[in-house]
């Protein structure tokens, strides 16, 4: 690795070729205020904030989209580059209402915490705030242009990370705002609700609905028998609201903390996982058995099924037919457990705590999701919703006792926690088509060709004998890649190059999705998808299929996987929609 | 009937006031006196621009140049030149220590120096043969069978050329980063993106010179191993396009562009990309987005085009003028180009002047030619005999320059060092009758309306400047906003990410700077010296001098002026717009403005 | 027209040179100019070339060529006409209009006389540099 030698303020300081001023500075600890900056972006350069002096230079460079040179001295602060940072910041200030008690990202804001550190007291320019309303079209959320500081972070990331391009900058001068291009609605926009514009939004102008009153209401409820499930990601990221390292599992105190907010009874997703596996899986095997279409597809992305069903639909026959865990988990919530506790679907009010918005969106996406008879999953909460349910109660996260989940679908196995994060649905369905294929277990079970964080990563399993290709892409810019080749080999009647491919929509998979906390970097992505393996290596069981409540709900009421039973219930259908529905 | 002699007696009302109809009419007589009416004809002409020296009376075809004439001269110039055909010596123009006079001794025509508009006003745009007439494509065979790429780069190095878009980066330079750096596409980019109130250099040069600018960018294509170029240029200048596309397509057909150029293996093509008119757009990395089809916002640099531009490869861009200077550098030789202009900045500069002034166009001029040879000699004054208050150079990125600095030689690098800077050649001049609130006010609402929006300090800046200096012309401003568009100004100078926010404020802090008493005015005493401010201007009717002709109640898009014929007229100043039309309608001065 | 090679442009090059000198413009003498950029064509200047010819063909004058060509940087007087005819000096008029245009048909070009008023000077060739 090339390095340069450069100073800081004087100080002489190593780093990378090729590093920032930004990220130069904080290798030695020092701060440069930065509203658009991003670890997940290229550099914008908007704001103005991390402005920086070259010694020798009239010019003033911006820190985060300046290249260090071999020599040179940067000086990073002084009371001049202080005094320009005030102004600009004051400027920026003028432009965003003073709503910090009701906003979203009170606490969280990073515009609020710079005006802290800067002392500002008061704003000596007019305010200026834009005059438009917040767009609540989606379920999942809420674009308050009024607040928007113009970073450009979440049109970024809507394009360049996600390659979605909902989000456009709109208008020009002072009247710049970031919206879907023509002016239309998001819910009527190309946009898939990931809500990554959601996690790197530096301020409370584009955040999560917030349906935590809904819970409150339905705990309220006496008729009602609330049922809550938790995604695999939550367990290692919503510890970090709580001051807890990322990474750090959590999981028996969530269950805990959902039994005092007053949950009847508490489920886990990984649960459904496993029972996803063993479809998917099952579906997978017969497609290759019987020449079936391939490569099959996962679909337990809602935002990547959206995706799909706008940008992409020649997929359709490629998608895996399951449902996503989440919506296993809530059919049989309200057909498999009601019948055990004696009571019917509508008295049972499913809650799912997820690391994503598109979920908010996933469980009306079509009739398919009201297949217990009623509305199979009542509501979704994000990790950040949850955690400030968990405050808001005087909850101490810290001091719970860790409790296990309610039976009979409760239990999980290691292969159901991997699937919060990108390449681990692939491990899991690898281990259980493994048997499936060969009646025979695999030995090493960490299935190495299918982890990482590259955008891309193919690799071939060999299934005694038979070699099956797969490919995982994650953050929606990747998935492309692969498609064309599966275009292009059936635009020539070639053999399909993979016989199955695991999208998922953010990037790093769930454990870093549209709902978890915020400041979400790689440095924090590895650290929750370490969290994820520990869960999975110290699991009793490491295959779906070993799950003992799995094998006994198929036993006591699916039957087998692919049953007529479980196609009614879990499994649904997909269809072509508009990029731009109006 | 053919005439020997041309006596042409300048017209302009400089010099009409100076008793040039006299001198016409005595020149009539003394003609006929001395009988040779039917050898000569005596012409009124329109300024010559000189009016410092006038009246002015030249004789064609002996070039005699004749200043200060009074018409008691008459006689001896009829006598002397006309019938005896030798020059009146004590009228002819000297310049100081040069006694005998020589046509290029004139300092109005010698001001000028026209390297880039060479052909402009000359040749047919629309024909290519005009071109090649003129030496053209003279600098493209050179660099095809003659020079090496290092050489074309030795050559622009030697001339001092420095990019004329405003901010003055030398030219052979700036090729010079593309030349090297081996890529498998680079490309060859001209900006024509004009967008300075005021400016048409541009426009002028490609409406009469196309072929100018495609030689260039040939010649560039060459030098730094590109194949493909575009020109982009503002929809808004039809036949500018129209002009290229004719110019384009012949080059083509006689093999001076496409494939195999000159029959040679050098192939390059050029298209033309047309901008919608976002001023930003002619920031070059912005320039360079909307041509790749996106949104025109600019981009952080490092890295510079030269290095990673169009489409990601590397890219030279320039601007129309900096194009037209090279083919003659090619054709001459840079020492050649050398020879004008100051130590750092060579050659010319083209100035669209504009403005109070009496000769306004477009001129060109050495670099180091001072404000005021431009503004007093080319220019030839201001007009109606209103006072000089300032000149504004580099449009929404310069600044005022007052009469201090008159004196003040244009080049890059001085008009920075007083506060304003070239820009690419606006050049607009003020009488006292404007304000400079309303100035600094007019080019900040420009860019409000420019300002792409993209980075913070530029696009609230822009907005927030425009603010005070609007409650400012209204008589509501206060003490403390100076400071706060000082503090402004500073944060969007060094904060901004482009040069439109960088110099956003220039215009603002050089009216500050010079004209601080003026703006004070405004806050304190609620005045606008010059009537501009309407908030701050009342019209009214001098009861004295009014003699009711009736002319500016006729006048009057209101009709708030009462009054009967022969009578004294009143404003009704409760319904008074503030149009001005009775002040400027009134020729008895008895529309008081205060 | 085709392709051509280094030595057909130098060619072609010397041949229109030399027309220039001659003034043999299509073998007719007498060339007027036109300043024709967005200045001049607002100004009017469409109106004047068509004022020209009118007024040559009535007066049935076919040694006269017009051309078209950019601004000659003389806004103040736009519509710009230049006229270049054997014996008289090279002039070039401002503010022309229809009217003045007919004028200087009938007057400078038929009958060798400047019209009054609208001559701004000899063209600018002087100050360009050779």
């Amino acid at each position: 690795m090339e390095m340069v030698n450069i100073k800081l303020n004087g100080k002489p300081l190593q780093v990378k070729a090729g590093t920032s001023i930004l990220k130069a500075a904080l290798t030695d600890e020092i701060k440069i205020p930065a509203l658009c900056a991003h670890d997940d972006l290229d550099a914008w350069a908007a704001c103005g904030l991390c402005v920086c002096k070259v010694e020798g230079s009239p010019k003033m460079v911006r820190a985060c989209a300046t290249e260090v040179v071999e020599g040179q001295n940067y000086i990073t602060h002084d009371p001049e580059l202080q005094e320009i940072r005030t102004t600009v910041l004051e400027m920026i200030l003028s432009n965003h209402p003073q709503e910090c008690l009701t906003c979203g990202r009170s606490n969280t804001c990073e515009l609020q915490s710079l005006a802290g550190d800067f002392g500002i007291r008061e704003i000596p320019y007019e305010m200026d705030i834009k005059d438009i309303e917040a767009d609540k079209s989606t379920p999942s959320i809420v674009l308050d242009p009024r607040k928007c500081v113009s970073c450009g972070r979440c049109a970024l990331v809507c394009q360049q990370l996600q390659n979605v391009w909902a989000l456009e900058f709109l208008e020009r001068g002072h009247k710049t705002r970031i919206a879907p291009a023509g002016g239309v609605l998001l819910n009527e926009s190309p946009c898939i609700k990931c809500g990554q514009c959601s996690a790197h939004c530096p301020v409370g102008a584009i955040y999560e609905k917030d349906e935590t009153r809904k819970f409150l209401a339905a705990v309220r409820d006496e008729s009602k028998h609330v049922s809550v499930q938790i995604a695999p990601a939550v367990r290692v990221a919503l510890g970090e609201a709580f001051g807890m390292e990322p990474g750090t599992l959590v999981t028996g105190k969530i269950y805990a903390a959902l039994r005092k907010l007053g949950a009847d009874s508490v489920f886990d997703t990984n649960f459904s996982a496993d029972l996803t596996i063993m479809e998917e899986g099952s579906e997978l095997v017969h497609r290759i058995k019987n020449g079936g279409i391939l490569p099959q597809i996962t679909s337990c992305c809602p935002a990547w099924t959206d995706y799909m069903e706008k940008y992409a639909n020649d997929m359709i026959p490629h998608f895996s037919t399951a449902k996503s865990p989440m919506m296993m988990q809530g059919v049989m919530t309200k057909t498999y457990y009601a019948d055990q506790i004696g009571t019917k679907a509508k008295d049972i009010y499913t809650v799912a705590i997820m690391p994503c918005t598109a979920k908010k969106y996933e469980i009306t996406r079509d009739d398919n999701m009201w297949a217990s008879g009623e509305q199979d999953m009542d509501l979704v909460l994000t990790t950040r919703e949850l955690a400030r349910m968990i405050k808001a109660a005087g909850i101490c996260f810290d001091c719970l006792e860790e409790e296990d989940a309610d039976s009979p679908i409760g239990a999980y196995s290691g292969a159901g926690t991997i699937f919060g994060v990108t390449g681990g649905v692939m491990e899991a369905a690898v281990r259980t088509a493994y048997k499936l294929v060969t009646d025979n277990e695999l030995e090493d079970l960490n299935v190495h060709a299918v982890r990482g964080m590259a955008g891309v990563r193919k690799g071939v399993v060999d299934f005694a004998g038979t070699d099956i290709k797969v490919a995982v892409a994650h953050g929606m810019a990747h998935v492309e890649e692969i498609l064309n080749e599966v275009r292009e080999a059936k635009a020539k009647g070639e053999e399909p190059p993979y016989h199955f491919i695991e999208v998922m929509a953010c990037r790093g998979g769930c454990i870093a999705g549209g709902g978890q906390p915020y400041n979400t970097n790689d440095t924090v992505r590895a650290q929750r998808v370490a969290g994820l393996y520990n869960d999975d290596e110290k699991s009793v069981t490491r295959r779906s299929h070993d799950n003992p409540e799995i094998a006994k709900i198929y036993k006591d009421f699916l039957g087998a996987p692919m049953s007529h039973k479980s196609h009614e219930l879990l499994h649904t259908k997909y269809q072509e929609r508009p990029i731009y529905s109006k | 009937m053919a005439v020997k002699n041309y006596v042409l007696v300048c017209g302009g009302s400089a010099c009409e006031s100076a008793k040039g109809n006299d001198i016409y009419k005595s020149l009539l007589h003394q003609a006929e006196v001395q009988g040779v009416s039917n050898d000569l004809q005596i012409v009124k002409t329109g300024c010559f621009g000189f009016c410092e020296k006038g009246p002015i009376v030249k004789v064609l075809p002996d070039e005699a140049f004749y200043v200060e004439v009074k018409p008691e001269d008459a006689e001896d110039i009829i006598s002397e030149n006309i019938v005896k055909g030798r020059m009146v010596d004590r009228l002819l123009y000297k310049e100081e220590g040069k006694k005998e006079y020589k046509p290029e001794n004139i300092k109005f025509y010698q001001k000028q120096k026209r390297i880039v508009l060479r052909n402009c006003g000359l040749i047919d745009p629309e024909s290519i043969d005009e071109y090649i007439a003129r030496d053209g494509y003279l600098g493209l065979e050179k660099a095809l069978f003659e020079l090496t790429p290092q050489q074309i780069l030795d050559e622009l190095k030697k001339s001092g050329l420095r990019g004329r878009g405003g901010a003055g980066f030398p030219t052979g330079l700036k090729w010079s980063f593309t030349q090297r750096i081996d890529a498998d596409q680079k490309y060859v980019v001209c900006n024509a993106d004009e967008g300075d109130p005021g400016a048409y250099m541009d426009r002028a040069t490609l409406e009469g010179d196309p072929h100018s600018v495609i030689e260039a960018m040939i010649i560039a294509g060459k030098c730094v191993g590109a194949d493909k170029g575009a020109i982009y240029i503002r929809a808004e200048y039809p036949l500018a396009i129209k002009r290229l596309e004719i110019a384009m397509d012949q080059a083509r057909e006689r093999g001076l562009l496409g494939d195999n150029i000159l029959g040679t293996d050098f192939s390059f093509d050029l298209e033309i990309r047309l901008g919608a008119g976002a001023f930003v757009c002619g920031e070059e990395t912005a320039l360079l987005a909307s041509i790749e089809g996106k949104r025109g916002m600019p981009i952080p640099k490092p890295p510079f085009p030269a290095a990673k531009g169009l489409f990601g490869k590397p890219t030279v861009i320039n601007n129309v003028e900096t194009y037209a200077n090279i083919p003659v550098i090619i054709s001459k030789g840079g020492d050649w180009f050398a020879r004008y202009g100051t130590e750092g900045s060579k050659g010319t500069k083209v100035f669209a002047l504009t403005g109070k002034i009496k000769n306004s166009g477009l001129i060109e001029v050495p670099m180091g030619t001072t404000l005021r040879e431009i503004v007093f000699d080319i220019g030839g004054g201001i007009p109606n005999g209103k006072k000089f208050k300032a000149v504004q150079t580099g449009g929404p990125s310069g600044g005022v320059l007052t009469e201090d600095f008159l004196d003040t030689p244009i080049d890059f690098d001085s008009l920075i060092s007083v506060g304003s800077m070239m820009g690419s050649g606006g050049m607009i001049v003020m009488d006292e009758d404007d304000c400079m609130v309303d100035v600094a006010k007019f080019y900040l609402d420009f860019c409000v309306e420019e300002s792409c929006g993209k980075c913070a300090p530029c696009r609230i800046g822009t907005k927030k400047l425009y603010e005070i200096l609007s409650k400012i012309s209204q008589g509501k401003g206060e003490i403390e906003d100076l400071q706060k568009m000082k503090d402004m100004g500073q944060a969007m100078k060094k904060a901004s990410l482009c040069g439109l926010g960088q110099t956003a404020p220039n215009p603002v802090l050089s009216v500050l700077n010079a004209f601080e008493e003026e703006v004070l005015e405004h806050i304190n005493d609620g005045k606008c010296r010059a009537g501009k401010c309407k908030d701050l201007v009342q019209y009214s009717i001098d009861e004295s001098k009014c003699i009711g002709c009736t002319v500016c109640a006729r006048k009057c898009p209101v009709n708030c002026i009462s009054g009967d014929r022969k009578v004294a007229h009143v404003i009704d100043q409760s319904r008074c717009v503030k149009c001005g039309a009775c002040y400027d309608s009134c020729k008895f001065g008895a529309v008081l403005v205060s | 027209m085709s392709k051509m090679t280094l030595e057909e442009l130098r060619k072609l090059r010397e041949a229109k040179k030399q027309e220039a000198a001659q003034r043999d413009t299509e073998g007719k003498d007498t060339l007027v100019i036109v300043g024709m950029g967005t200045c001049g064509i607002a100004a009017g200047a469409k109106d004047v070339v068509d004022a020209l010819l009118d007024e040559l063909k009535k007066v049935g004058n076919e040694n006269v060529i017009i051309r078209q060509a950019g601004c000659m940087g003389l806004c103040h007087v736009e519509p710009t006409v230049e006229v270049r005819s054997p014996g008289i000096p090279n002039t070039i008029y401002g503010n022309v209009d229809g009217e003045v245009a007919r004028k200087i048909v009938r007057q400078h070009i038929m009958d060798g006389r400047l019209v009054n008023k609208h001559v701004y000077d000899k063209p600018a060739a002087d100050i360009i540099e050779q």
